[in-house]
């Protein structure tokens, strides 16, 4: 049966029903009427196999990690363990209040613990902060923590060098931080030079925002030099970890000179994208900015865990609570799991993994850079550009063999890139079928190139009018946009 | 593979690695465990935490999560999907977040609302900054002190080192509402202020006078922003949108979501419509295919870090999916009635219990103002109440000084939250632990 459509909620039920039992207890509210609104009008009335029937079905309509690869460049959508979701699942740790005195949350108090110092060895600093509730969020607080940490040696700084292929949450979180961007080229190996950095440092730089491997997936090779430019003008170093899944146990970023750095869990420790999160970015950072971490800060006082709130250099809380503690709970289920070996192999893996792309690949597709590369490779459409196929072509025409397409159109420094991260969780079978599916359209932009433009036949919708959404915005549900 | 590369081992993976780089030692961490032992070891940290009966709320709510709920969340075609950047394979994920984005709407009274932010405090953040945006030469934010003090907090680090934008605290009346004297003398000629910000219900529990605040913010040509911390409060009392707002946001964890240590939950942000191009987070907006179908888009991107880079409307990108999907198959099952329903018998529990406190424990609610489903009462030497209360089997509620320390008023004040979760067993427990010391 091919799937189908399925219609808003809000189109869906009748006058009554609930797919809940509505108590039809007293209506004696106590509070003034003047305090209260009417009914909820366009709230829909279904019953529960109506709204169960139509979020499965919505499901079936998704690609996800569990039914398929996702070559996603940059997102390091590895497969994600079902073990972490029972664990998060527990009562112990679902049902607890974040205002419970910690005498009552030793367990919950001693995950954080052993995860932060899990992160510390990991990445090479010596603290961690778990709050940030994403990588973009882990940026802001990274950020904030070097313009804090600069302040208290007489100034803020004025400017953040960002490589020109880095992702767009290093500027916007500068941006909200205060600092104007500049800009560094990336040379002709893909990389930023200790001579670029060298023309642009100065005593106003606050740090650089280094991505390491790079956005290209190609490790900064002079990144110690560059280092230590930065440093001997004062400023620091940045890290954004997004790419920690080709470093773990082969290179640490405290070595490499990094002062700051953000985690994802939901790339490097398996935890489940959900669709768009929710993620969680812990920052690391070398010793002597632990005291700008967001507060609280778990302790060890009298042989127990507890917060500590009296934090007087902190930068204050970046969010509510304590973090996205289920995703917590849910890495740190992943890293037992892998331990110290594993994590390593998952590393050394994915590395092998995009090598191995990249090696098939070869002679059909452009490489933006023929290095050896990290765990991702970047392809172009140079090739098929020729014959009138692009990036996005290849990458709709990719859903129809049954693929995700690759990260497109980004870094921003490579014409139609097409970025390919495997991760280490795919078979070489998985890998073949994949190479082989991109292989096929390579060929199909030679013979019959329409055919990929006109890309995707065989998904549940053709090609969406992303301009008449844009220009048109309907961004809720209304009787007269029903029908489009 | 390796001959395929072209080289002799996995080793020889890493040439761009400067030796001086590259790990000597293996990590100094255990080695993996196996299913059943990484099982064993996360029960043993769960079971280290303890389970008592609880009137905690301020911010993170304990709600009955309906199974039919839990059973969307754990479709792994939801949970393991990436963000919808290929909309042709990822209608699932975008019509829920439209629907998400028609329920906040609705709920707020508002009409536009987002994706999703990170929490209820970030999304304060990110509307002081909007606000910042919509009036650039409009420095002063006018905050309420009676928004959730983590929330404040946020903002302003949020604000800190940002350039531009004020906070001015706004002191609550003695009833525990916005003194609406105190900000129009703050408000003063008002030209220069962005933003009056109140919390609603407030952090104390108390149904603020929302109208109030707004129509002075208007007057002033000021934005008004309304903060909810127990978004179930919203579909009882008069919508934010009703009440003058122009932007609500709001903690969406009660609607579907267990406490789970205060994460995930998910911010909710709404606005009006005049406001949209300077709204932060992603937006889902209804297309058309090349067929003319229906169907579902990633819109207005141009506002986004990935387009915009430094000049974005802010840094977001992942945000709180799969959360917000949560409170979607949750509004749908409690629906037009059921929602309602469920906010009314919260408020009618709540104000049974502040009638058996008095009562019964001789405690003194500290605030006379209408409250929703949680109040603040005073009890007397509130420290070591609480501690005799928890070593008696109950958490009475969350201490304020915790959260507002070194506030003479609020020493002894205690945050009490009751929602349908609440046993009449726990119920008398608190009331049997309270009283003790009161009538001593």
């Amino acid at each position: 049966m091919k799937r189908q459509l399925e219609p808003p909620i809000f189109e869906k039920g009748s006058v009554g029903r609930s797919g809940v039992d509505v108590a039809v207890g007293s209506t004696d509210i106590p509070l003034d009427a003047s305090l209260l609104r009417e009914e909820l009008d366009g709230f829909p009335e279904v019953s529960e196999p109506e709204v169960v029937r139509h979020y499965v079905r919505l499901s079936q309509l998704n690609y996800s990690a569990a039914t398929n690869f996702y070559p996603l460049g940059s997102c390091t959508m590895k497969y994600n363990p079902v073990a972490n979701e029972r664990a998060a699942a527990l009562a112990g740790f679902a049902g607890i209040h974040p205002y419970a005195p910690d005498a009552t949350v030793q367990g919950a108090l001693a995950l954080i613990r052993d995860l932060e110092q899990w992160l510390c060895e990991i990445s090479g600093l010596q603290a961690v902060s778990l709050q940030p509730a994403a990588g973009a969020q882990g940026e802001l607080t990274g950020m904030k923590i070097i313009r804090a940490f600069h302040e208290s040696h007489g100034r803020a700084r004025k400017k953040v060098l960002i490589p020109e292929s880095a992702h767009g949450t290093n500027p916007a979180s500068a941006t909200l931080c205060g600092y104007d961007s500049v800009s560094i080229p990336s040379d002709a190996r893909g990389l930023i030079s200790a001579q670029a950095v060298r023309d642009r440092i100065d005593e106003d730089v606050a740090a650089l925002m280094v991505t390491n491997p790079n956005t290209l997936g190609l490790f900064e090779e002079d990144i110690v030099e560059i280092a230590e430019i930065v440093h001997g003008a004062g400023g620091l170093i940045y890290m954004d970890g997004a790419n920690m899944n080709a470093l773990m146990g082969v290179a640490k970023p405290g070595h490499m000179g990094a002062d700051v750095l953000q985690f994802n869990l939901h790339k490097t420790f398996s935890t489940p994208h959900g669709g768009g999160g929710p993620g969680s970015g812990p920052v690391a950072v070398r010793a002597d900015l632990e005291p700008f971490l967001p507060r609280p800060r778990v302790i060890e006082r009298d042989g127990r865990l507890a917060w500590e709130w009296n934090r007087p250099q902190s930068i204050g809380k970046v969010r509510s609570f304590y973090g996205n503690f289920g995703i917590l709970v849910r890495a740190w289920s992943y890293m037992l799991a892998n331990g110290g070996d594993g994590l390593t192999e998952a590393t050394r893996t994915a590395v092998l993994a995009a090598n191995y792309v990249k090696a098939r690949l070869r002679g059909r597709y452009h490489l933006a850079y023929d290095r050896p590369c990290m765990h991702e490779v970047v392809l172009t459409d140079r090739i098929q550009a020729r014959l009138g196929v692009k990036t996005l072509d290849v990458a709709k025409r990719l859903l129809d063999y049954g693929f995700h397409a690759p990260t497109i159109y980004f870094p921003l420094v490579v014409a139609g890139a097409l970025m390919i991260e495997p991760t280490e969780t795919e078979s070489l079978e998985t890998l073949d079928d994949f190479i082989e599916a991109m292989e096929c359209i390579a060929g199909e932009a030679e013979t019959e190139p329409a055919k990929v433009r006109e890309a995707p036949h065989e998904t549940v919708l053709s090609r969406l009018d992303e301009t008449r959404a844009a220009r048109f915005p309907v961004l809720t549900w209304s009787v007269q946009q029903a029908r489009p | 593979m390796l001959a395929t590369i072209g080289i002799g081992s996995v080793d020889e993976l890493f040439p761009s690695v400067p030796a001086a780089l590259k790990a000597k030692a293996a990590l100094a961490l255990p080695d993996g465990l196996g299913e059943r032992e990484v099982l064993e070891r996360m029960q043993a940290l769960a079971d280290a935490n303890e389970l008592l009966p609880s009137f905690q709320g301020a911010g993170a709510y304990r709600h009955f999560v309906p199974a039919a709920v839990s059973l969307v969340m754990s479709r792994s075609e939801f949970a393991t999907s990436y963000t919808p950047y290929q909309p042709e394979v990822s209608q699932g994920t975008l019509q829920a977040a439209f629907e998400f984005q028609t329920y906040v709407a609705r709920l707020t009274g508002m009409e536009v609302a987002n994706a999703s932010m990170y929490d209820g405090a970030s999304a304060f953040a990110e509307a002081l900054l909007m606000a910042l945006r919509v009036h650039k030469n409009r420095p002063r934010l006018l905050v309420s002190a009676g928004i959730h003090p983590e929330y404040l907090e946020v903002a302003r680090t949020y604000l800190e080192g940002y350039g531009r934008g004020q906070i001015v605290e706004i002191a609550l009346a003695a009833d525990g509402r916005t003194d609406l004297e105190a900000l129009q003398a703050a408000i003063g000629s008002g030209s220069d202020v962005a933003a009056v910000a109140v919390g609603y219900p407030n952090f104390f529990g108390v149904i603020d006078d929302l109208a109030g605040a707004g129509a002075l913010a208007r007057k002033a040509g000021a934005l008004c922003i309304s903060v909810t911390t127990e978004a179930l409060a919203l579909a009882l009392l008069r919508s934010p949108g009703e009440c003058g707002a122009d932007i609500a946001v709001a903690e969406g964890q009660s609607l579907g979501l267990p406490v789970s240590y205060g994460g995930p939950g998910l911010g909710m942000f709404a606005t009006r419509t005049a406001h949209l191009r300077q709204m932060p987070g992603r937006l889902v907006g209804q297309t058309v295919d090349e067929e003319g179908r229906r169907g579902y888009v990633l819109t207005l991107s141009t506002r986004e870090q990935h387009i915009r880079r430094e000049k974005a409307t802010s840094n977001i990108c992942t945000n709180q999916g799969l959360a917000a999907l949560c409170v979607t198959v949750y509004m749908s099952l409690t629906g037009r009635r059921g929602l309602r329903e469920l906010a009314i018998e919260n408020t009618q529990a709540a104000h049974r219990v502040a009638e058996r406190l008095t009562r019964e424990a001789g405690l003194a609610l500290a605030l006379s103002a209408p409250f929703f489903n949680e109040f603040t009462i005073e009890v007397p030497d509130c420290e070591a109440a609480f501690d005799r209360a928890v070593a008696g089997g109950v958490i009475p509620g969350v201490k304020v000084a915790r959260l507002l320390p070194g506030r003479p008023e609020h020493k002894n004040r205690l945050l009490v939250t009751v929602t349908e979760m609440t046993r009449a067993s726990d119920v008398d427990l608190l009331i049997d632990r309270l009283r003790s010391r009161a009538a001593a």
